[in-house]
């Protein structure tokens, strides 16, 4: 196996992520995009942790990643919630109260 | 091409398709769905270089609890079920151009630096125990952060989402 | 007790778990349960100091917290003098705090929340003053914090009242960082160690390089600025006012707000070292504190709000201690800290029991006159503001004077001006409130009336504390009354410099004499006995320690001999007697009266002309003083708002009027002188058209650019990913 086969995979399947992160309107949308993006990543490091024989410390990153990704979708899904109950709807086009 | 080759272009073929699909198919729980078919695939990716704890793990959160989370959360906020053709915003063709730049110049970064460089035969099989003996010595403090943030994000998610 | 210091923290931190879970079970009842545990930790605290005082041994427990390959933390507690004099003052306050809070706040909407909110701050403070290593300190530094944010805006109905506490909450951030920084710059240069002893040491070693040290030391600075009430991030203290008295009375003023003094006092070798304490003249830390002390004294005298009268003269006392630390009087500063707490204390409970008699006003022109319908509050305000503006033998006199020895014996001669300068206006100000409040005519429209006895008895003990305290390092207090109360001798310092044992031994010889001087040098070789002990393997050690214990400490009696010493060798930080300088003492006593006069002269006799202050140049400076030098304008319209509307703003009237104007003037320009030497198609289609062009593509752009900020997050993250795509093509480009 060649390493750059996981690696291009990993970066096509993290440009998809920021092409949805980017277009989709609806919360949740945007959060499954977002997990498109950090499993790239985790790809990304279990590849080079089997790359580099001895370096463990990959996975253990990987695992990190994943903790820390289950948290983001349940603040995100949180906020996305509270937009849904403030604006009745969860589109992220209608939350430019920001707006210069 | 050997066998593993094999196993990880089929796998890689259905990834590619399924994660396109998440973000053009207009119907959200299909995107849901397409969404489980990438993240199986990222497991049988993990089998492939033999890290199978990751892979349950990978089953374990993301299919398991993730995917739920997701389907409450399509369900707490009405979203239409039945398929919708405003789904994106008008943004598509900056972002997808943005997205092709980005891709093309972190593609030519890899083949130029990786090019055809082999993944060797695992001499040794990396253990769970191995995975735990590292996280709790050399990744204790990071490991605690974690599990503060865990339970940060945790109080912070009920503190946003409550009715108060 | 010292070996179980760690009950004195822990007892009120158990009282805010059971106050907040059963609160609504106890009621009014849980501030007896908040009062008791105080009870419980003073009575420690009080023991604790008499052994201190007694045994004179530092304590150090502690056990194992976390434990991984390349290393372990421990926690623990380290009980020294300073750690003992501050359990004293911590537990002595807040008791009484706790007593005074009974009648204060009865009543409230959120009483059980105020308790439990108080015993977790004493808890917090308490844990802060005996940590043995920095991250103990980051937490319960940062436990106070909220404690003060949670206390601040505990009537938070009030949108001032909530706003104050997050101007607080986030004014502190900017310094935490510089904490958290700090200590990780010295938990790497000092050996990947958060013990607070081996960073001292490994700062005074020499060992590390100096620019580094400095750059910890400023960052630190910066903690010591927002805890502190530093300027320039002193402007969340006068706003802290908007929380109960007591509150400001135990937090703003005698206890969290001297965190920043107590972490330059813990951690002095780094600072000593990172700012060249030694060398005199000027440094950071001194220059700071003498600018704080000048400009919180001189913001006190156009307020017209007690306690924002009291907030700013904390934060110029403040400046007295950093400055004091900043000139090398260690012993100078931890003692103001020490009496300051007692006076300041007493005034704002005296405050506190002015509004309560007042209709709830802080506000002195609804006062006056209250000397006789008040007498005691009058009397114990009274010594309060003696001992402020420190007149002898108040408190305040001797820990004045000895920060001003300090400054002159250690040759930093702008401090001492700047402190004569404060103490001039401290005693101006303080004259003036007390003669707006006691003297002339009632102005407000209340029955004023003498506060409930709950409320006296403890402005009555911390008034007649302020007498007392300072005697305890006065000069004439010999060494035979000294050795239970004299107060330099209780809070010394010590130093070990790591990897003495080559050194040691050739030192040993020499140094021999100055060996096992007090029982606390004794038990502090055995310190560092044990410290050595990890590097030369457990049998050998035992033999080399002997050794070390009798022969490394070298006994310096001012801090600036410190430099000279050789690395490896370890200090013991032994001040002489303090030496009474009557020329200073006198001068500063005189300064006091001459600032109470001229207040008598202004206010009480009102023999200044009326319009003093609205007379050029006075009116200026009155102005700049309301405006509080404009430091929380810049702080709040310049940098927190100016990041909000003004940036758009800004961009759009750059796009409209200069980009457009300079395109379209260029091309009117041209046009107009041009034409004349153009042929006329050449002008018309060409050089017009392609100047006109540019400038409606430039309003395009302009147009363009002003979508930019059209508040969608997704349009952002368009140009987000756009950009991390170009810097990754220029990064490989470079590469």
């Amino acid at each position: 196996m060649v390493l750059n086969q996981f690696l291009l995979l990993s970066l096509f399947l993290f440009c998809t992520g920021v092409y949805g992160a980017l277009v989709r309107r609806n919360g949740v949308l945007v959060l499954m995009s977002i997990e498109l993006m950090l499993n790239a990543a985790n790809l990304n490091l279990v590849a080079f942790s089997a790359f580099y024989k001895t370096e463990i410390s990959g996975q253990v990153f990987a695992l990190f990643v994943i903790a820390i990704a289950a948290a983001e979708v349940g603040v995100g899904l949180a906020i996305v919630l509270l937009l849904y109950r403030n604006l009745s709807s969860a589109d992220l086009d209608r939350a430019d109260s920001m707006k210069g | 091409m050997g066998p593993e080759n094999v196993v990880f272009a089929v796998i890689a073929a259905a990834m590619v398709f399924s994660a396109i699909r998440v973000v053009t198919t207009r119907n959200i729980v299909h995107a849901a769905l397409y969404l489980v078919i990438v993240l199986a695939g990222i497991a049988a990716q993990y089998i492939l270089l033999a890290s199978e704890f990751l892979a349950w793990v990978q089953v374990l959160i993301y299919i398991g609890a993730v995917l739920v989370l997701f389907l409450f959360g399509i369900m707490l906020t009405k979203a239409p079920m039945r398929g919708d053709n405003d789904l994106d915003n008008d943004q598509r063709w900056p972002a997808a151009v943005a997205s092709l730049f980005l891709a093309g110049v972190l593609g030519t970064i890899l083949i130029d630096g990786y090019g055809d460089v082999e993944i060797a035969e695992p001499e040794k099989i990396v253990r769970t125990g191995d995975l735990g003996r590292s996280i709790f010595h050399d990744w204790v403090i990071p490991f605690e952060v974690v599990s503060m943030l865990l339970l940060g994000a945790l109080i912070g998610a009920i503190v946003i989402a409550r009715r108060d | 007790m010292a070996h179980w210091a760690f009950l004195i923290p822990l007892v009120p931190a158990a009282t805010y778990f059971v106050i907040l879970l059963f609160g609504k079970r106890f009621g009014e009842r849980c501030s007896y349960i908040g009062i008791g545990a105080l009870g419980a930790s003073w009575v420690m605290a009080a023991i604790n100091a008499y052994q201190w005082i007694d045994r004179r041994e530092i304590v150090r427990e502690s056990v194992e917290w976390a434990q991984w390959g390349s290393g372990s933390i421990r926690v623990g507690t380290h009980v020294d003098g300073l750690a003992t004099m501050m359990l004293v003052v911590v537990t002595s306050v807040s008791l009484l705090v706790h007593i005074y809070s009974l009648e204060y706040l009865r009543g409230d909407r959120r009483y059980t929340h105020y308790y439990a909110a108080l015993s977790l701050f004493s808890a917090s403070m308490l844990m802060l003053v005996i940590a043995d290593n920095t991250l103990a300190l980051l937490t319960s530094w940062e436990l106070v914090g909220l404690c003060s944010f949670m206390l601040i805006s505990h009537w938070w109905e009030d949108k001032d009242n909530s706003n104050a506490g997050l101007k607080a909450f986030i004014t502190n951030r900017v310094g935490d960082v510089g904490l958290i920084v700090g200590i990780i710059i010295l938990y790497f240069v000092a050996g990947k160690t958060f013990d607070i002893d081996t960073i001292n040491s490994a700062a005074l070693s020499g060992t590390i390089r100096h620019g580094t040290l400095l750059i910890a030391a400023c960052c630190l600075l910066a903690a010591v600025c927002s805890k502190s009430g530093q300027v320039p991030l002193h402007i969340w203290l006068p706003d802290a006012m908007a929380g109960p008295t007591p509150v400001s009375a135990l937090i703003h003023a005698a206890t969290m707000v001297v965190a920043g003094v107590y972490m330059v006092a813990r951690l002095y070798g780094v600072f000593f070292a990172g700012f060249s304490i030694g060398d005199g003249g000027m440094n950071l830390l001194a220059l700071v504190g003498g600018v704080t002390m000048v400009i919180g004294a001189s913001m006190a005298f156009v307020q017209n709000d007690i306690k924002r009268v009291l907030a700013y003269s904390t934060i110029s006392q403040l400046g007295y201690m950093v400055a004091a630390l900043g000139v090398g009087a260690w012993t100078g500063g931890v003692f103001h800290l020490f009496t300051h707490a007692f006076f300041k204390a007493c005034l704002f409970l005296g405050a506190g029991s002015l509004s309560h008699a007042c209709h709830h006003t802080f506000d002195m022109r609804e006062m006056g006159g209250l000397r006789k319908k008040m007498p005691t509050t009058f009397l114990t305000f009274t010594i309060g503001t003696l001992a402020l503006a420190g007149v002898p033998p108040l408190a305040g006199f001797w820990s004045k004077d000895e920060i001003l020895n300090g400054a002159r014996a250690n040759d930093f001669p702008i401090i001492m001006v700047l402190g004569f300068v404060a103490a001039i206006m401290t005693a101006a100000y303080m004259g003036r409130a007390l003669y707006l409040i006691f003297f002339g005519e009632y102005r407000g429209h209340a029955h004023p009336h003498e506060s409930p006895k709950v409320m006296m008895v403890p402005v009555t003990i911390l008034a007649g504390l302020a007498v007392v305290v300072g005697l305890l390092n006065a000069p004439f207090a010999d060494y035979r009354f000294g050795q239970w109360v004299k107060f330099e001798v209780e809070v010394e310092n010590l130093y070990g410099a790591e990897g003495a044992v080559a050194e040691g031994e050739a030192a040993a010889a020499a140094e021999g004499e100055h060996a096992a001087e007090g029982a606390a040098a004794a038990a502090e070789g055995e310190h560092a006995a044990e410290g050595e002990a990890g590097a030369e393997g457990e049998a050998a050690a035992e033999a080399e320690g002997e050794h070390a214990a009798e022969g490394e400490h070298v006994i310096v009696h001012s801090i600036a001999e410190i430099k000279e010493l050789a690395p490896g060798e370890t200090v013991l930080f032994e001040p002489e007697e303090h030496k009474f300088n009557i020329g200073v003492a006198g001068s500063s006593v005189a300064i006091g009266l001459v600032g109470l006069l001229i207040a008598t002269w202004i206010y009480l006799l009102r023999k200044a002309p009326k319009n003093l202050l609205l007379v050029n140049p006075f009116r200026a400076l009155h102005t700049l003083l309301v405006q509080k030098y404009y430091l929380d304008k810049l702080a709040v319209d310049g940098i927190a708002k100016g990041t909000a509307g003004p940036v758009a703003d800004g961009s759009y009237w750059v796009n409209q009027k200069i980009i457009d104007g300079a395109v379209n003037g260029v091309g009117v320009t041209t046009k107009k002188y041009l034409a004349p030497f153009a042929y006329e198609q050449l002008d018309q289609f060409v050089v017009d058209g392609l100047y006109n062009g540019l400038g409606e593509t430039t309003k395009g752009l302009g147009g363009a650019f002003r979508k930019l900020q059209n508040g969608r997050i997704q349009r952002y993250g368009l140009w987000l990913f756009f950009a991390v795509a170009i810097l990754a093509l220029v990064v490989a480009l470079l590469a």
